[in-house]
């Protein structure tokens, strides 16, 4: 029954799209492709501008500026009502004066599609809801409403599904539950998705592709992989994740590497991984493929190291420790250890050294608005 | 709060203040079933007379079916003109709201002789003779005011992301409006045309400017009053009561049972 | 509650702008024309009977266009009294329905949030008198305290009333009467904002040592004034103008005479237009510049 709603997505592109709201600028000059049958997400903080993005290609907003295409097709100027797109919002708006049945037959019925009911119940079916079917959504759970929501579009077997934060109002476990569902169901039916969320662990968890956005700009897109191990920009850097960053000018460049003077530490990062290769850049490291040490290691053309520096602060979290290490003129570096043993190697106040790969270094396109070295 | 009086003191304190606002109420209603003369000033003993017999007093009926008409009429006009002015200034931004908003308050803010006196005015100086349909446009213009205020809560409260849902799901604009605006705001609507109802029913100051000879229920009692009102106008204003009464309290404890309902799924 | 109603929830929804403006313009045209013609108008029309002066080649009751300023000063040394009588019915009437509501209210909304079929029975009660008409329940109270009824001649057996007076007819007895007609508009706002009134202030509050008189000064009267607000201005502006109460037919006598009886008496019965024209006119403008007075001072511009 679930092959009833496999369909093959079409792919969305935005084309130099601008929306301005009085008194603001929401989305500026957005370009952005999504394939057909892919998981999509927008990833950003509030404010950023994807919601507005998931607005204007559900035609609830229209945009100041620039041309919508879904499958190939212009559907800038068309009305939400005649786009092959469903949503699933983030309120879930499951209409209050129906049944649940009633609610995932409702566009059917707009389309005068045969057979809604039965259609429907299959839909529910697929969410493995349909003991509730005569049901108002008042009196299912948030989870139950979130399926509901996400069956009444799905039915329709839209081009294309856009989710607009369908796990915000779910309580933790429950998120990370229907992610793994949401991501099943995704699979099986083949449909474009495009899922909106400010967790950037729900989007590197579900989704092909993500963007992430910032200030109605998309910095950077990519897989969930190469958007952690290669942050091109410090906003990417610190949304995605933790970093630390190190800024400071280009003083030599051999072959494969570039590297820059910070308060007399030289700090090393491959070519390949770096965006600027001239002039004041911040390099970064993940806290995680640092270690520390409390005699100096050598500093070879593969490792970095700076130090000493002086441990402030160890925080336990179960699975490894967080370490924030202050380095003089470098500022606050955090390490992150695996606690394999039963005990802490270092106390506060021990002074120690910091390494990490220079192939774990990567390079930024931009500076930090404040330096490191506060 | 703990007054030093005890916590008897506001439980009682409610009580009487029932009895006193229920006193002219009771009073009515026993004397509907007075066994009166032409007035209804003495006790003269018990029957259903008066309420089997309505219609036997000459007007009272007359006058109790032209309220009724005035009251439908009005309440259809003022709650359509009123629901959609309220779907407007809920979800619509426009330049001049405030003043719309203005217009709107003023009315209510306005004491009703001077409705009234203005109006009679009005249709004064245009020539218009004054008859049921100038009581009818009268009270079309002061429901308005008080059918926006009611059906503005409700559109408030309506979640925009429902419609959007509804166009979203390939509902047209119209599509939307009567299958899922409309629906939801049908609470407000009715509660806003109650309200209304009542409000041209009971009227009478502004009626009075601008009525010719056409008699309404509370014309009838003001004219009776002189002399004394019969029975039979206690009858009809404890039928409209008890009917009054009944729609809110059948809407309280269908609310009341909905509310366990969902109480008991959870 | 209407009052308060007007400045609230005006949030609009996320923005909807350029193409709706036909929309709001279909939605809005009908209702404010609607206003427009038989309210606005009505108001204009009403200023210019106020100035219109005797016809002078017509006979009783015809009026010619004119700008005759004297008729205000006509009515105001003419109706002083009158006009004085009306605002002094008025807010006396206003204080006492605030003091008999605001304990009640308090109850229905605080006291017996626990038991919710309670509250709404309660209210019911509270409104119960708009169902009846307005004029029989005046009437009942008329019965109710006519001289042959059996509470005056107790007041004459005891003294409290000298054999020679009555009730009826008396200023005591149209304030009553004023009040008890309107006190449901003052118990329904005081009821919704005491309602909302977060118990949490008041455990607050005696958590940080005031005691229960100074919790009810200092937290729950300031965080009910909205209701005050505009239950006084839903009673005040009514009981300003109304001439039911203050009638000889009913509560009143010649001696209580309000500004409405004066209005209706010179416009439906002796057909002075213009005099009752200057008087509604008056009157609307002491009360309009009295509630935005009221109202700047009470700090609750919003309510406009």
């Amino acid at each position: 029954m679930a092959k009833e709603f496999v369909a093959r997505g079409a792919d969305l592109e935005l084309k130099q799209i601008r929306k301005e709201f009085p008194g603001f600028t929401a989305i500026d000059n957005l370009d952005l492709h999504v394939p057909a049958g892919e998981f999509f997400a927008l990833l950003g903080p509030s404010g950023c501008g994807k919601t507005t993005t998931l607005r204007l290609v559900a035609g609830l907003e229209s945009p100041t500026k620039g041309k919508i295409f879904i499958g190939g097709k212009d559907i800038t100027a068309t009305k939400p009502h005649e786009r092959p797109v469903n949503t699933v919002f983030q309120s879930y708006a499951l209409f209050p004066h129906m049944t649940v049945l009633e609610n995932v037959a409702f566009g059917l019925r707009q389309r005068k599609v045969a057979d809604p009911l039965a259609k429907a119940k299959d839909a529910l079916n697929l969410v493995q809801l349909s003991h509730l079917a005569d049901r108002k959504p008042q009196q299912l759970s948030g989870g139950q409403q979130q399926r509901v929501a996400l069956a009444r579009a799905l039915v329709n077997r839209p081009s294309l599904l856009l989710l607009d934060e369908p796990l915000g109002a779910l309580d933790l476990k429950l998120r990370r539950e229907m992610q793994t569902e949401l991501k099943a169901i995704q699979m099986e039916v083949g449909l474009t998705f495009l899922h909106v969320t400010h967790d950037q662990e729900e989007a590197m968890d579900m989704a092909d592709t993500v963007a992430v956005m910032n200030l109605g700009r998309i910095e950077q897109m990519g897989a969930p992989e190469t958007l952690y191990d290669r942050p091109k920009t410090v906003f990417v850097s610190k949304f995605l994740g933790q970093s630390n960053l190190l800024v400071g000018d280009v003083t030599s460049t051999s072959a494969n590497s570039i590297s820059i003077d910070v308060a007399g530490n030289k700090i090393s990062v491959p070519k390949n991984r770096a965006e600027k290769h001239k002039g004041k850049i911040a390099i970064g490291f993940r806290p995680e493929k640092a270690t520390f040490s409390s005699k100096k290691p050598t500093a070879t053309s593969a490792k970095n190291v700076i130090g000493p520096g002086e441990v402030l602060d160890i925080r336990f979290t179960g699975v490894s420790n967080q370490y924030l290490i202050e380095v003089p003129q470098l500022g606050n570096i955090t390490v992150f250890a695996q606690n394999m043993t039963h005990f802490a190697p270092i106390e506060v106040g021990a002074k120690v050294w910091i390494s990490w790969d220079v192939e774990n270094s990567f390079g930024l396109s931009d500076l930090p608005a404040k330096n490191v070295k506060a | 709060m703990r007054f030093s009086l005890g916590k008897l003191t506001l439980p009682l304190y409610a009580v009487l203040a029932f009895i006193y606002l229920l006193i002219p109420i009771v009073y009515t209603f026993v004397f509907s079933f007075n066994n009166s003369l032409k007035t209804n000033l003495i006790w003269r003993g018990f029957t259903f007379d008066k309420w089997t017999n309505v219609c036997q007093r000459e007007g009272v009926c007359e006058a109790f079916g032209n309220s009724v008409f005035i009251g439908i009429i009005s309440t259809i006009f003022a709650t359509g003109l009123g629901t959609m002015i309220a779907i407007a200034l809920v979800r619509y931004r426009f330049k001049f709201r405030s003043s719309v908003n203005l217009l709107l308050f003023l009315p209510m803010a306005t004491p009703e002789v001077v409705l009234g006196a203005g109006l009679a005015s009005q249709f004064f100086n245009l020539g218009v003779q004054k008859g049921i349909w100038t009581i009818i446009i009268a009270h079309i213009m002061f429901c308005l005011s008080f059918v926006v205020v009611t059906v503005k809560a409700r559109v408030a409260s309506l979640d925009p992301a429902l419609e959007e849902a509804g166009r979203d799901l390939y509902a047209n604009p119209t599509q939307v409006f009567w299958k899922i605006t409309f629906p939801l705001l049908l609470p407000g609507i009715a509660s806003a045309a109650l309200l209304s109802f009542a409000l041209s029913f009971d009227d009478f100051i502004i009626t009075n400017f601008n009525a010719g000879s056409d008699m309404t229920f509370p014309r009838y009692v003001y004219t009776a009053a002189a002399r004394g009102v019969p029975a039979e106008a206690n009858v009809i204003g404890c039928a409209v009561f008890a009917l009054a009464i009944l729609i809110v309290l059948a809407t309280q404890i269908n609310g009341e049972v909905k509310r366990r309902k969902l109480a008991k799924v959870h | 509650m209407a009052f308060a109603a007007f400045g609230s929830a005006n949030a609009p929804a996320a923005g909807k702008p350029t193409r709706s403006g036909k929309v709001v313009i279909a939605l809005l045209a009908p209702g404010l024309a609607y206003l427009g013609a038989f309210f606005l108008t009505p108001l204009f029309a009403l200023i210019m009977v106020s100035l219109e002066v005797p016809d002078p080649n017509g006979g009783y009751a015809e009026y010619v266009p004119a700008f005759e300023i004297g008729n205000y000063f006509y009515v105001i040394s003419e109706y002083l009294p009158h006009i004085l009588r009306s605002f002094g019915y008025a807010l006396a009437a206003t204080v006492l329905a605030l003091v008999i509501s605001y304990p009640l209210a308090y109850f229905i909304g605080v006291k017996a949030r626990p038991w919710p079929l309670l509250q709404k029975l309660m209210l019911t009660l509270v409104i119960a008198p708009f169902f009846i008409s307005f004029l029989l329940r005046t009437l009942a109270w008329k019965q109710i305290f006519s001289n042959e009824s059996w509470i005056v001649s107790s007041l004459h057996d005891i003294g409290l009333l000298a054999p020679t007076q009555y009730v009826v007819g008396t200023p005591f007895m149209v304030i009553f009467g004023l009040t008890y007609n309107f006190i449901p508009f003052m118990t329904l706002p005081l009821y919704t904002s005491l309602e909302r009134l977060d118990l949490r202030y008041l455990e607050a509050g005696s958590d940080l040592y005031a005691s229960p008189s100074k919790v009810f000064r200092k937290v729950t009267l300031p965080l009910s004034m909205p209701g005050i607000i505009s239950g006084t201005l839903l009673t005040f502006i009514p009981i300003a103008g109304d001439y039911i109460n203050a009638s000889g037919d009913f509560l009143g006598s010649s001696s209580t005479s309000m500004i409405g009886n004066v209005i209706e008496s010179n416009y439906l019965q002796i057909n002075d237009y213009p005099s009752a024209s200057a008087l509604s006119v008056l009157l609307m403008g002491v009360i309009l510049v009295l509630v935005s007075v009221y109202v700047k001072k009470s700090g609750t511009e919003d309510l406009l």
